[in-house]
């Protein structure tokens, strides 16, 4: 006999009943743009492979009103995966300091001060 | 003991999350705003050499696997909710993507 496993029915728009469930699919749907902005890091690096030329056709294709556009909702949606990301860690790791819990917003605090030095260092390895 | 993938499938996510949220929004300012406003730039001098250079390989290669396997999971997880199931075929779709990037992305930097 087969195994036949019930799979209930999901209505595709169950997520637009309620504020927060919409907020949840934001969130979520963040990894497209994420993912998106990989494929577009890798098209880069086998351009890069290619030699001069395809790397200047690369950059002018990244530098192109599309390339920007495309890039800057990419922007938008990847700050609100690092909001997002810093805000449940306290829940995803929870810390404790001699037997003491470290308080939820210092541990958020401390991924925004880091958010902030890591932004810093690629803005700086990348030369401003 | 019970097996389970999860732990397989969570480091990356773990790690690609943390590292998507702390490095791509910083990226994306480079490549899509600083250096098309003509702020930055990109020299293939200066890429190369660093993409020649096998830590700065390692780097490359980080900032878009990591992001990309989170990715990954989470379109996995997404596909579930959007009532698409999970089966084989979303599993190749999103986690075969992520893979494909990876793997191009290595073939890539071995030739610089």
């Amino acid at each position: 006999m087969s195994r036949r496993p019930y799979v209930r029915k999901i209505e595709r728009n169950w997520w637009l009943s309620q504020p927060r469930y919409v907020s949840y699919m934001l969130r979520e749907s963040t990894c497209l743009f994420i993912a998106l902005y990989s494929a577009l890091l890798t098209d880069g690096l086998i351009r890069l492979s290619q030699g001069q030329e395809a790397w200047d056709s690369y950059v002018a294709a990244i530098s192109s009103p599309p390339g920007v556009v495309f890039q800057v909702i990419c922007l938008g949606f990847a700050v609100i995966h690092s909001v997002t990301w810093f805000n449940v860690t306290p829940k995803a790791m929870p810390l404790a300091l001699k037997g003491e819990p470290v308080p939820p917003k210092v541990i958020v605090g401390a991924h925004y001060a880091l958010w902030a030095a890591v932004s810093l260092v690629v803005l700086i390895a990348a030369g401003v | 003991m019970a097996k389970s993938s999860k732990p397989i499938l969570w480091l990356p996510f773990a790690a690609g999350g943390m590292a998507a949220a702390m490095i791509t929004p910083a990226l994306l300012l480079v490549t899509g705003l600083l250096v098309p406003l003509g702020l930055m730039h990109l020299p293939y001098d200066k890429i190369a050499g660093f993409a020649h250079n096998p830590i700065g390989k390692l780097i490359l290669l980080g900032i878009l696997a990591l992001p990309a396997l989170h990715a990954a999971h989470r379109m996995r997880t997404t596909a579930h909710d959007l009532g698409l199931g999970a089966g084989f075929g979303v599993k190749l779709v999103c986690y075969g993507s992520a893979w494909l990037m990876i793997i191009l992305s290595v073939v890539a930097l071995l030739r610089i």
